[in-house]
C-alpha cells in the first residue's frame, strides 16, 4: 500500500489529518470533519449561512439584518435567558421560550430519526411519512379509550407511534437489506403513500373523520387524559408539555445505543465499512434493517409527541403540507450525527422556525413576505454549507498552512 | 554510469514539518540525466513526502529545488508538469471507461478548430510515443479490458505526453505479477537509454539492487546515506533502512504435522458473473504446518478463500474447520468453528479504518463476554484488550483510542493479526499478509506465522510472491485456473513453480 499519507512510524499522529492529507478523498475529508473539526466547522457552517442570508435581507429588503436578526432572537425567546429582561418583556420571552422548545423537541426526534440512519449509511429521507404513520396512530388512539388511565393511554399511543414508525421505516429497510432497493427512493414514496393514507383517513368520509364537523376534513379531537401535561407555561395558551423530557430521553438513548451496545457496534460497523463488517462476521442486511426501524421509531415518536402535546387533531392540511421531519435532515446535517450536535442544531432551527412566525412580525424590522421564508433560506443554505464544508476546512487548514512570507 | 552524466534534478535541504513531525529532515538529493535513482525507506520514512515536494503537492518549509540547474517554485503539480516533472501514483489516475489514447491525451488534447478531439491524430501521437520508447500499447484498447501491466504503461506514456524528463515511479511492482515486473525493468532501461531520468521509490530490496545506479536511504524523515548500487547486499541495504541488523532468511524447524484440521473437498465456486472460478479443489491442512498456495493473481485464490471463509457460498463441494462441517456457515460460523483469516485487503476488509484499534480488536467477539453481555457493550474492556495487545504485537503509532486508519500499513497489519491470533484459532487463513509492508513488519509477521505453526495451527498462505510462499512454506500447492495443478516440496526452485503456475505443470496432476 501507498505511504504517501503515512507520518513517521512512532511519531504522534497530526491530530486533524489535514497535514498531509493532500490526496484524501472528498469523503475521507468530511470525515475527518466530523471528528477533529469538532465544533469549529458546524459553527463556521451556521455562521456562513447567516451571513449569507443577512446579505439576502439587505438586497431584498434594504433593512439592517442585524435587527432582523435580533428581532428573530427575540421572537424565538431566547432573550428569556438574559437575566436583566424583566416585567412584561420576561413574560413575553417566556412564552416565546416555550413555543421554541416545543418545535425543538420535535426536531430533535426528527433529526436522531436522520442521524442514526446516516451512522449506519443510510439516508433516511423519509422521515416525513413516518412522522405522519407515527401522528395517524396517535391522534386515533389519542381520541379513543376515553376514560383510560391517562398515563397508560399517552404511553399507549406513543408507543404505537413509535412503532408505527419503525414499522414503516422498516419497509425500506427491508427493501434494502434483501432486493438492495435504494433507501431514498423507497423513503420518498412511503412519505408520499403515507401523505395519501392521512388524506384519505381524515378527508371528508374518511373513517377517522370528525364525527361532529362532518366537512371540515380532520380528525377527531384527542381525549383529555391523552394530552401531554404542560410543565411550564399556561396549558390554555400552548405551554410547553412533557415530550421535551421525551426528547432529552431520545438524545440519551441514542448515544447509549451507539455508544454502549453491541447493536450501536454492528450498526457504526456496517456504515463505515460494510464489506470489514461482512468479513467481521456482522450479519448486513440486519443491520440494516434494525437501523432504518429505530430510525423510524425516532420521527414516529416525533409525530405521536406532536398529537398528544399540544396539536391534538391531524388535518389533512397538516398531513400535507407539514415538512418539519424535513427539517430534521437539516439538523442531522448541521449536528453531524451526534447526540449533543443534534441537539444544539434542533434549537437553532426551532428558534429560527418560531422566531419567524408571522405572529411574531414587526413591518419595521423585516416584511412579512420574506418572514418565513428567511427560515427556509438558512435551511437551505446550511444544507449547502454542510455539503460544501469540506470547503470551510479546507480555508482553515490553508489559513493553518500559510507561513509568513 | 559516467560521472559526467549532468545534473538535472537537485533538492537541498529539505525541510518538511507537519504539525509536530518532522518528515523530512534536511534532505538533499540529485538526479543525473540517464539514471535510475531508487529512494528506499520504509512506510513513513518519508520518500512520499519528498516526492510530493518534487510533484508541488506540498510546499517544503525549507530548502530549494533546481531542476536542469535552474531554482524553481513547485507551487502545484501543473507546475511540476510544465517544469519537466512526470509521476506515476501506485494507484492509476485512469479514466476506466476511456480508451488509451484518450487517456493520455487528456488536458492536452489536439482538436479540431480548437474545439472538438481529434481523436485520430491522439491515436497517431500515441503510436509515435509508445514507438519510441518502446511501451507497446493499443491507442484504441479501453482501460478497462487492459491488464494492470499495461495500464501502468499508459501512466508512463501519459507522463511523456507531457515531456517528462524525469519520471517519478511510485511503488511501481507492487501491483505487477513477476512477469510484468520484468517488463517494466526493460521499459526503465529503455527510457534511461533514451536520456529520461527516474526515481524508483520502492521497499523490496531485490528489485532496487537490480534497477538503481544509486540508492537513497531515508529512514524516519532523515538522509541516511547516498551509496551506488553495484556492491549493495539485500543485507546491507536492510540495515541501512531498519537501522538494525534484520534477517531476512525465516529461520524454522521443520515441520511436524499433525491431525488435519482444514479440509476441503472437491469445492467448485463461482464469482459474481457467474465464472466458474475455483473448479474442483481439494485441500488437506494438518496441525503444525504452513501450505503455501502459489498462483498468479485471479485463477481463483479470491474466490476459493472467500468460500472457505463463508464470505462466499459454494455451489457445491464442503469445507470443515477441526473436523466441524462450515460449508454453509456464516462468517461467524467460520470464526466459531475455529478459523482465523487474515484478509487480502486489510484497509478494504480486515479493518474499519474509522474505528479505533480496540474497536477493531473486538470485530469478531464484540457480541459475547467479556466484551459484552445482554448486548451491553463495555468500552473500557475493549479498551484493556486493545492495550495488551498493542503491547504483545508492537503496534505503533497510538494506543487502543487510536483510529486504525491514522496507523501505517504495517502498524495495521500488526492488528489484523493481533486479532486473528489472540483468538486462539486451530486453522488461520492468511491471504497476501505482507502485502505492501516493508522490511521490519514483514520480518515481525513471518516468525509470528512460523510461531503460530509451532504452537500447532494449521496455516493456509495464499500469496502472489514466490519468495515468501518458498521461505515460508513446509508444503506448496500452485493453482492455475481454479485447479491445483502441482504440489512441491519447499527446496523447489522459482522456475519449476513459475512453470506450473502458468499451467506448464498439468501433467504432474496425474503423477
Amino acid at each position: 500500500m501507498s505511504d504517501l499519507d503515512q507520518p513517521p512510524a512512532g511519531a504522534p499522529q497530526d491530530p486533524s489529518g489535514l497535514g498531509p492529507g493532500v490526496r484524501q478523498s472528498m469523503l475521507e475529508r468530511y470525515d475527518v470533519a466530523a471528528k477533529a473539526g469538532g465544533l469549529l466547522a458546524p459553527v463556521l457552517t451556521a455562521l456562513l449561512a447567516f451571513a449569507v442570508g443577512g446579505l439576502v435581507v439587505i438586497i431584498t429588503t434594504g433593512k439592517n439584518p442585524l435587527a432582523t436578526y435580533r428581532a428573530i432572537f427575540e421572537g424565538a425567546g431566547f432573550n428569556w435567558l438574559l437575566p436583566w429582561v424583566q416585567g412584561t418583556e420576561r413574560q413575553a420571552a417566556a412564552f416565546n421560550m416555550q413555543q421554541t422548545l416545543i418545535i425543538t423537541t420535535t426536531l430533535v426526534l426528527t433529526g436522531l430519526a436522520v442521524a442514526f440512519a446516516f451512522r449506519c449509511g443510510l439516508f433516511n429521507i423519509g422521515g416525513q411519512g413516518q412522522y405522519i404513520t407515527g401522528a395517524i396512530f396517535a391522534v386515533w388512539i389519542g381520541s379513543s379509550f376515553e376514560g383510560l388511565n391517562p398515563f397508560i393511554h399517552v404511553v399507549f399511543a406513543a408507543a404505537a407511534g413509535a412503532l408505527c414508525g419503525a414499522l414503516w421505516a422498516g419497509i425500506a429497510g427491508i427493501l434494502k437489506a434483501t432486493v438492495g432497493a435504494h433507501e431514498v427512493i423507497s423513503t420518498i414514496m412511503l412519505n408520499w403513500i403515507a401523505i395519501w393514507i392521512g388524506a384519505f383517513l381524515f378527508g371528508v368520509g374518511g373513517p377517522l373523520q370528525n364525527d361532529r364537523q362532518e366537512f371540515v376534513p380532520v380528525s377527531n379531537d384527542i381525549v383529555e387524559g391523552a394530552k401531554l401535561p404542560v410543565f411550564w407555561g399556561d396549558p390554555v395558551f400552548q405551554g410547553l408539555h412533557i415530550g421535551f423530557f421525551v426528547a432529552i430521553a431520545g438524545l440519551v438513548i441514542y448515544w447509549l445505543i451507539l455508544s454502549r451496545t453491541t447493536l450501536g457496534y454492528g450498526v457504526k460497523a456496517v456504515g463505515f465499512n460494510p464489506e470489514a463488517a461482512r468479513y467481521g462476521g456482522i450479519n448486513v442486511p440486519r443491520n440494516y434493517f434494525l437501523a432504518m426501524a429505530i430510525s423510524g421509531a425516532f420521527a414516529g415518536v416525533a409525530g405521536a409527541i406532536d398529537i398528544l402535546g399540544w396539536q391534538f387533531r391531524l388535518g389533512t392540511d397538516t398531513v400535507q403540507q407539514a415538512t418539519i421531519a424535513f427539517v430534521g435532515i437539516a439538523v442531522a446535517l448541521l449536528g453531524r450525527n451526534t447526540a449533543i450536535g443534534v441537539a444544539l442544531a434542533a434549537l437553532l432551527f426551532g428558534g429560527l422556525l418560531t422566531g419567524t412566525a408571522t405572529r411574531n412580525l414587526d413591518p419595521e424590522v423585516f416584511q412579512p413576505e420574506l418572514a418565513s421564508n428567511l427560515t427556509l433560506l438558512i435551511q437551505g443554505l446550511v444544507v449547502l454549507f454542510v455539503g460544501a464544508d469540506v470547503i470551510v476546512l479546507w480555508l482553515m487548514s490553508r489559513m493553518r498552512r500559510k507561513r509568513p512570507a | 554510469m559516467t560521472e559526467a552524466a549532468p545534473t538535472v534534478l537537485e533538492m537541498t535541504h529539505i525541510t518538511k514539518r507537519f504539525a509536530g513531525i518532522v518528515a523530512n529532515d534536511d534532505i538533499s538529493f540529485d538526479l543525473r540525466q540517464g539514471e535510475v535513482h531508487a529512494l528506499l525507506g520504509e512506510n513513513g520514512a518519508g520518500k512520499s513526502t519528498l516526492m510530493n515536494i518534487l510533484y508541488g503537492l506540498y510546499h517544503p518549509d525549507e530548502g530549494e529545488i533546481k531542476i536542469a540547474g535552474k531554482q524553481v517554485q513547485l507551487g502545484s503539480p501543473s507546475a511540476a508538469i510544465d517544469a519537466g516533472v512526470g509521476m506515476v501514483h501506485q494507484h492509476f489516475m485512469l479514466i476506466p471507461v476511456m480508451t488509451v489514447a484518450e487517456n493520455i491525451v487528456l488536458g492536452h488534447e489536439p482538436r479540431h478548430a480548437d474545439l472538438f478531439l481529434d481523436i485520430g491524430e491522439a491515436n497517431e501521437r500515441v503510436r509515435e510515443i509508445s514507438d519510441r520508447f518502446g511501451l507497446t500499447v493499443d491507442p484504441k484498447a479501453r482501460i478497462q479490458d487492459i491488464t494492470v501491466g499495461q495500464q501502468q504503461r499508459v501512466e508512463i506514456l501519459k507522463a511523456l505526453h507531457r515531456n517528462a524528463d524525469i519520471l517519478v515511479l511510485d511503488e511501481p511492482t507492487a501491483v505487477l505479477t513477476p512477469q510484468e515486473a520484468g517488463e517494466l525493468f526493460g521499459i526503465v532501461r529503455g527510457l534511461t537509454e533514451q536520456g529520461k531520468s527516474i526515481i524508483f521509490i520502492s521497499h523490496k530490496l531485490n528489485e532496487v539492487a537490480e534497477i538503481a545506479d544509486r540508492i537513497t536511504v531515508l529512514r524516519r524523515g532523515k538522509l541516511i546515506d547516498t551509496i551506488p548500487a553495484a556492491g549493495a547486499t539485500e543485507e546491507s541495504l536492510a540495515t541501512l533502512m531498519v537501522g538494525r541488523e534484520v534477517t531476512l532468511r525465516v529461520d524454522k524447524s521443520p515441520s511436524n504435522p499433525t491431525d488435519t484440521l482444514l479440509e476441503v473437498r472437491d469445492l467448485h465456486v463461482f464469482d459474481d458473473r457467474g465464472i466458474e472460478k475455483v473448479r474442483g479443489i481439494s485441500l488437506d491442512i494438518r496441525a503444525g504446518e504452513i501450505v503455501g498456495l502459489a498462483g498468479i493473481d485471479g485463477n481463483g485464490q479470491t474466490e476459493l478463500i472467500d468460500a472457505m471463509t463463508g464470505l462466499r457460498r459454494a455451489a457445491s463441494g464442503s469445507v470443515k474447520v477441526a473436523g466441524k462441517d462450515v460449508t454453509t456457515a456464516t462468517a461467524y460460523g467460520h470464526f466459531e468453528a475455529g478459523l482465523g483469516h487474515i484478509p487480502e485487503d486489510r484497509q478494504r476488509r480486515g479493518l474499519v479504518l474509522e474505528f479505533s484499534i480496540a474497536e477493531n480488536i473486538a470485530l469478531h467477539d464484540y457480541r459475547r463476554a467479556p466484551d459484552s453481555r445482554f448486548g451491553w457493550l463495555f468500552p473500557a474492556r475493549l479498551l484493556e484488550r486493545g492495550a495488551r495487545l498493542i503491547k504483545e504485537y508492537d503496534v505503533r503509532g497510538g494506543g487502543p483510542q487510536t483510529r486504525a486508519g491514522g496507523l501505517s500499513g504495517g502498524n495495521q497489519q500488526k492488528v489484523v493479526l493481533a486479532r486473528e491470533i489472540d483468538r486462539n484459532p486451530q486453522a488461520l487463513i492468511a491471504a497476501q499478509p505482507t502485502r505492501g509492508l516493508d522490511v521490519g513488519a514483514i520480518e515481525f509477521v513471518h516468525r509470528r506465522l512460523v510461531e503460530e505453526r509451532d504452537e500447532g495451527r494449521a496455516i493456509l498462505l495464499v500469496s502472489l510472491e514466490l519468495e515468501e510462499i518458498l521461505s515460508l512454506s513446509d508444503r506448496i500447492l500452485v493453482i492455475y485456473e481454479g485447479e491445483i495443478v502441482g504440489e512441491f516440496p519447499p527446496w523447489a526452485t522459482e522456475e519449476e513453480l513459475g512453470v506450473a503456475m502458468t499451467g506448464g505443470g498439468r501433467g504432474e496432476e496425474a503423477a
